[in-house]
């Protein structure tokens, strides 16, 4: 199966609704596993049984910039190759790259509080990562706002691009500036310094948030092309009642 | 296993990111089926797709 043949929707609702079982299962499972390790995984010398915190906050942040890297390709595919699913892509990633970059925030916050004594502070990292939230409800309200998808497409394709700037710097905030924020320890020139320990289940738990960004994405996309015909069917039944 | 004197920040940093979890599938679950709901109560009005198939056929 190739992309082209993806750009038929209901070939895409044939595929979705055959993976879609297969995908909760993978989720359920490499989440249970993870969430099994985080809890016997050992405290930190220093932060203690708060590094337990580090296993859900680390792969919503990882989530909240893949989500819009990915709403960034699904842009050129809207206004380069002009796909038929590619806004439908973006627009059903965005609510969920709000919730994950929401919890990514609130959960980061819990872990400062005791750590560094303060739930939040305007450092470059924290702050970035507030700017991606906002963009992601300014995305939404767009998508909203505007009735005629094609349009909406168009300006949410160009408003995802722009805000693509925004990830290389939440990326390198850390290193750029002086924040409070530790600098990257997993994703890094000379390989990860967390101990085995404590990467294990951290990349258990980000295979199984990433799964569930993928289960939920697939279902929320069928849902957006249903929406879209259930528009189209209310155009045309409009359309034989002024007729 | 001891959660320590932070026990109330980690436990409710779980129960948030469970709870949002939570809310995104019932989110997703209830539009899927408000969407197809929609398409029936459409389609035994009498408006079909083009195609003749069924909007709400997705398999």
């Amino acid at each position: 199966m190739t992309l082209s043949d993806l750009a038929n929707p209901t070939r895409f609702l044939s595929l979705t609704a055959r993976l879609l079982p297969w995908l909760v299962a993978a989720t359920a499972i490499v989440l249970a596993i993870g969430l099994y390790q985080s809890a016997v995984a050992p405290d930190d010398y220093q932060q203690g049984a708060t590094v337990k915190i580090m296993f859900i906050h680390v792969p919503n942040a990882w989530l909240s910039m893949l989500v819009w890297s990915v709403m960034s390709v699904a842009a050129l595919g809207t206004l380069v190759w002009r796909h038929p699913l590619a806004d439908v892509a973006a627009k059903a990633a965005a609510p969920l790259g709000a919730a994950f970059t929401f919890l990514a925030l609130v959960t980061g916050s819990l872990w400062g509080r005791p750590m560094w004594g303060t739930y939040w502070e305007w450092d470059a990292r924290l702050t970035s990562v507030l700017i991606l939230f906002l963009m992601y409800l300014g995305l939404i309200a767009l998508w909203r706002a505007v009735e005629d998808p094609s349009r909406a497409a168009r300006a949410a394709a160009i408003l995802t691009l722009v805000g693509a700037i925004n990830l290389p710097i939440i990326k390198f905030s850390v290193d750029w500036w002086n924040t409070l924020h530790q600098g990257a320890s997993v994703m890094r020139l000379g390989g990860p310094t967390l101990d085995r320990a404590f990467l294990i289940p951290l990349l258990v738990m980000a295979l199984g948030f990433t799964l569930l960004f993928l289960t939920l994405h697939l279902a929320a996309m069928r849902n957006e092309i249903l929406r879209r015909r259930v528009r189209s069917l209310q155009m045309l039944q409009a359309d034989r009642r002024s007729a | 296993m001891s959660l320590g004197p932070y026990a109330s920040f980690i436990v409710t940093a779980y129960l948030l990111v469970a709870a949002v979890v939570l809310l995104l599938i019932i989110w997703i679950a209830l539009d899927y089926r408000r969407q197809q709901a929609r398409l029936r109560e459409l389609e035994a009005s009498g408006v079909v797709r083009r195609s003749g198939r069924s909007a709400a056929d997705i398999a």
